[in-house]
């Protein structure tokens, strides 16, 4: 729903609020999914693993976290703003007050269309998996399909507009996004027809998730065409929220995902079960599910083409919509049908299915190699991966792993142990020590879920409970990892040894702090440019109050944040000569104070009212976020104190200062940008003033 | 368009099918020829020619400058209801949920809105622009006869969105002016 129809004086009480808030809770869990992915992706892959050597899906998995990374951040901020909005009348989207639609437009769609590929390229993943295991030919066009991958995942960034094909926008901004839009679809057509050329190269059998791909290809091919013809402009302008856009996105989304995945299902489902497929109801379940989706959505492309608009409660009779919409209707019921069998089959199959012993679909992926179903530990040891990992025999490669005859085959200290590699060439670099099973991330979660609970119910001072035992418990959870030693190298196994990871250059949470920053920087450049927007595109500016103040304390919040940086840096230095960290966190401790204390004086005292006008609004956000990241600083300071109290912290083990570090780094720019612009802000509102009509 | 998209489907559903059914024709197929012919020239060709052609037919919607500007009306909407108002004949009443034209000639519409979002769509005239509040967009629509099209609100806008219809009432253009006044007494 579109804001103002979405703010507080359309949409009253708590409903918005709590799909606002879920899904700003849900993204940034995705968030945190989508650093993982990219760690373990980089990181942790067997060794040998070069990325050339890397199976196709693990490609696409990691075109699918960047894009995640990137695109998520915006919607984030959307719906921030738009709480705030409702919660505290900050009116970032009110244009009697210097707001903007068109923003939430903006921030809702640069997520918006990512996410249509985010969905896609995993289900292309599984299909690019599958495929060759059915066509009994190795994927062809390997090189091919990770280029597309790519190139999907940055084309899919510029082409957000063109959902606001319809909301009146510049001329030449309309040619681009429709060329853009065009342009997707070839490296979608690549895939395609790789996919094609392995069929035809090989000697395809039909079994039951091959079936399923089948439906994937009449599906998605229609749904594509469809999609090139909604790129065309003067297309858009009929067709834009009517049903034949309904029909559309399930060709696209039904055809791309939920077949690819259904099929997926029907081909991992024994990995997980160590059961073979009951075969009598899952070919009936594909045939209902074909006939009923086609006869559900095909239909309306005519009901959308004879002028039905999207989301209305009815509809007037005689206009020739009745009988598209009745067999519509009948065609949703046999599409049930169709998921109650599939539904049935699963639990059929997960009770009486024949046991296997080992790779049923005689595929060659390193998935199967782990005995089924798979153990808590995965693989006894790690595989040396020599070349492209889908090319692997499972079937001599399981055996020789389960008896250890590879990395890691052996257990010391009671560790959980596993192997980092260097991200290009995945040599290994470290033995990654894992915490033990603890029930603290799940204690973590559910602070966290009391926290968003706490605001959806307006509590927001004992908000802050939650938030102090989230904060807590990330503290207690850091005792669990570590080393308060220094470490020889590790033997692991091969004639190989390495160093544990809290003594390697390139620890895999050095490596998430470096992207959740990069998560982070997204929200606030879109956050800067949002700002920039209401001033160029809003109605009623100019503001009637600006920001009053002058150099000095605007000087002294970003000196000391720039100062904290340059300080934690010199901590790092200090630790590797050996020498005490000390001195320099706490400079850097007392730097962030100083810091936070400027800008909670600037936005307290200096700032009108942030309700007053979005102008107010937006600095207000942009000086909060950089007093947030200085009591993050803060934190992150006296922990690194507390580490070396701890005797966490050597001049080999500098891991959690150099963490740190980049934290800092981040803060003082942010603070550089943050108070930069709201210092600017004025100066620009006074340029266009003599402009404004 | 249709046609291409026809047979553009069952060029790729024939290949599928033919793996299965002719394996051996199948296996014949180049690979190199199926992906870069396939997947990559044949897309790029077909796409540049539709797209400039689609930038040419875009050009007809919108308000460029002319040198006979266009009749302009004003489409003002609000939940849930359209007001018309008529600038360029002198002393005519703004109408509710009917708009009148003249026919045979382009006409700038000026869409506005009191509060939410709503669009402005006739489905038999074409195009269809949003009505944002705080701001103004024009599209430029011609009705070739004389008649009654009907309109509806094309983003979802609240409860009422469901019954938020308009008419277009396109006149004659000899007659455009005298039948609007008429109108307005009548009203």
């Amino acid at each position: 729903m579109y804001t103002p129809l979405s703010s507080s004086a359309h949409t009253p009480g708590i409903n918005a609020d709590v799909w606002l808030l879920g899904i700003t809770f849900v993204e940034i869990s995705a968030m945190s999914a989508a650093v993982e992915t990219l760690v373990s992706i980089l990181k942790m892959r067997a060794p040998g693993m070069s990325l050339d050597k890397m199976p196709i899906f693990a490609w696409y998995l990691l075109v699918v976290a960047a894009m995640m990374l990137l695109g998520f951040p915006p919607m984030i901020l959307g719906s921030i703003l738009l709480e705030l909005e409702r919660a505290f009348d900050l009116p970032f989207f009110d244009p009697t007050r210097g707001g903007d639609s068109l923003l939430w437009q903006h921030l809702f769609w640069l997520f918006g269309h990512p996410e249509v590929y985010i969905i896609f390229l995993p289900a292309a993943g599984a299909i690019s998996t599958v495929l060759p295991v059915f066509a009994r030919h190795r994927l062809i066009g390997y090189r091919g399909i990770v280029v597309s991958a790519i190139a999907v995942g940055f084309l899919s960034f510029g082409l957000w507009v063109h959902h606001m094909f319809a909301v009146g926008i510049p001329h030449l901004a309309l040619a681009f996004f429709s060329a853009a839009s065009a342009l997707v679809a070839i490296p979608t057509a690549v895939q395609i027809f790789a996919w094609l050329a392995t069929l035809a190269k090989g000697r395809p059998r039909m079994d039951i998730p091959m079936l399923y791909l089948s439906g994937f290809f009449l599906i998605f091919v229609m749904g594509g065409l469809t999609g090139v013809m909604l790129a065309m402009v003067p297309f858009d302008w009929q067709a834009h929220d009517t049903h034949f856009v309904v029909a559309h996105l399930h060709y696209v989304l039904v055809g791309g995902f939920v077949f690819p995945m259904l099929a997926a299902a029907y081909y991992w489902l024994p990995h997980m079960t160590g059961r073979l497929s009951v075969r009598g109801l899952s070919v009936p379940a594909f045939w209902l599910l074909l006939i009923g989706f086609n006869m559900t959505f095909s239909l309306m492309h005519l009901t959308g083409l004879k002028g039905m608009p999207r989301r209305v409660s009815t509809y007037p009779g005689g206009v020739g919509w009745d009988w598209l919409n009745l067999l519509s209707s009948v065609g949703g019921f046999v599409l049930t049908m169709g998921f109650a069998l599939f539904v049935l089959d699963v639990v059929l199959h997960i009770k009486f299915g024949k046991p296997f012993r080992r790779n049923p679909w005689k595929a060659a992926s390193l998935e199967w190699a782990t005995p089924t179903p798979p153990p808590s530990y995965a693989f006894a040891s790690l595989p040396h991966i020599s070349e492209r990992a889908d090319l692997v025999d499972p079937e001599t490669l399981g055996p020789r792993l389960a008896a250890g005859d590879g990395y890691l085959g052996l257990a010391r200290n009671n560790w959980m142990e596993s192997l980092g590699v260097d991200m290009t060439t995945g040599k290994p670099d470290q033995v990654i020590i894992l915490p033990q099973p603890s029930y603290l991330p799940l204690l973590t979660a559910l602070a966290t879920g009391g926290f968003v609970l706490c605001l959806l119910f307006k509590l927001y001072w004992v908000s802050l409970v939650p938030l102090a035992l989230v904060l807590a418990l990330f503290m207690v959870w850091t005792r669990t990892s570590g080393l308060k030693h220094d470490t020889d190298l590790l033997p692991i196994g091969r004639n190989q040894s390495a160093p544990p990871h809290v003594q390697a250059a390139q620890a895999p949470s050095y490596l998430a702090m470096v992207f959740a920053l990069v998560g982070n920087g997204t929200l606030y450049v879109s956050l800067l440019f949002g700002t920039l927007f209401l001033w160029l595109v809003a109605p009623n500016w100019p503001p009637r109050e600006l920001i009053e103040t002058g150099l000095a304390v605007p000087a002294l919040a970003v000196t000391a944040s720039l100062l904290a940086a340059g300080l934690a840096r010199r901590a790092v230095r200090a630790l590797r000569d050996s020498r005490s960290p000390v001195p320099a966190l706490l400079g850097a401790t007392i730097a962030h104070l100083t810091a936070l204390g400027a800008t909670i004086w600037l936005v307290s005292t200096a700032l009108p009212d942030p309700t007053s006008h979005a102008y107010a609004a937006t600095s207000f956000v942009v000086l909060a976020y950089c007093a947030l990241h200085n009591a993050l600083g803060l934190i992150f300071a006296v922990f690194g104190l507390w580490r070396w109290h701890d005797g966490f912290l050597s001049a080999k083990r500098t891991l959690d200062l150099r963490i740190g570090s980049r934290l800092h780094d981040y803060t003082g720019l942010a603070s550089l940008a943050g108070v930069g612009l709201v210092l600017i802000m004025p100066k620009l509102v006074a340029m266009t003033e003599g402009l404004a009509p | 368009m249709f046609w291409g998209s026809v047979a553009l489907f069952a060029l790729v559903t024939g290949i599928l099918a033919l793996c299965f059914i002719a394996p051996g024709f199948a296996s014949r197929l180049s690979s190199r020829w199926l992906v870069f012919g396939g997947g990559l020239v044949m897309p790029s060709v077909i796409l540049t020619a539709l797209v400039i052609f689609a930038l040419f037919m875009g050009e007809r919607l919108i308000a460029s400058p002319q040198r006979e500007a266009p009749l302009r009306v004003e489409a003002h909407a609000a939940q849930w209801n359209w007001t018309f108002r008529y600038p360029a004949v002198d002393g005519v009443a703004p109408t509710m949920d009917r708009l009148h034209i003249p026919s045979g000639e382009p006409v700038d519409i000026v869409i506005t809105s009191a509060d939410v979002i709503h669009s402005f769509w006739v489905p038999r005239l074409g195009g269809k622009l949003d009505a944002i509040p705080g701001h103004e967009n024009i599209v430029r629509l011609q009705a070739d006869r004389p008649g009654i099209y009907r309109g509806v609100c094309a983003e979802f806008c609240g409860e009422g969105h469901t019954i938020m219809e308009f008419t277009v009432e396109a006149h004659a253009p000899q007659d455009y002016e005298s039948e609007l006044r008429q109108m307005d007494r009548t009203q």
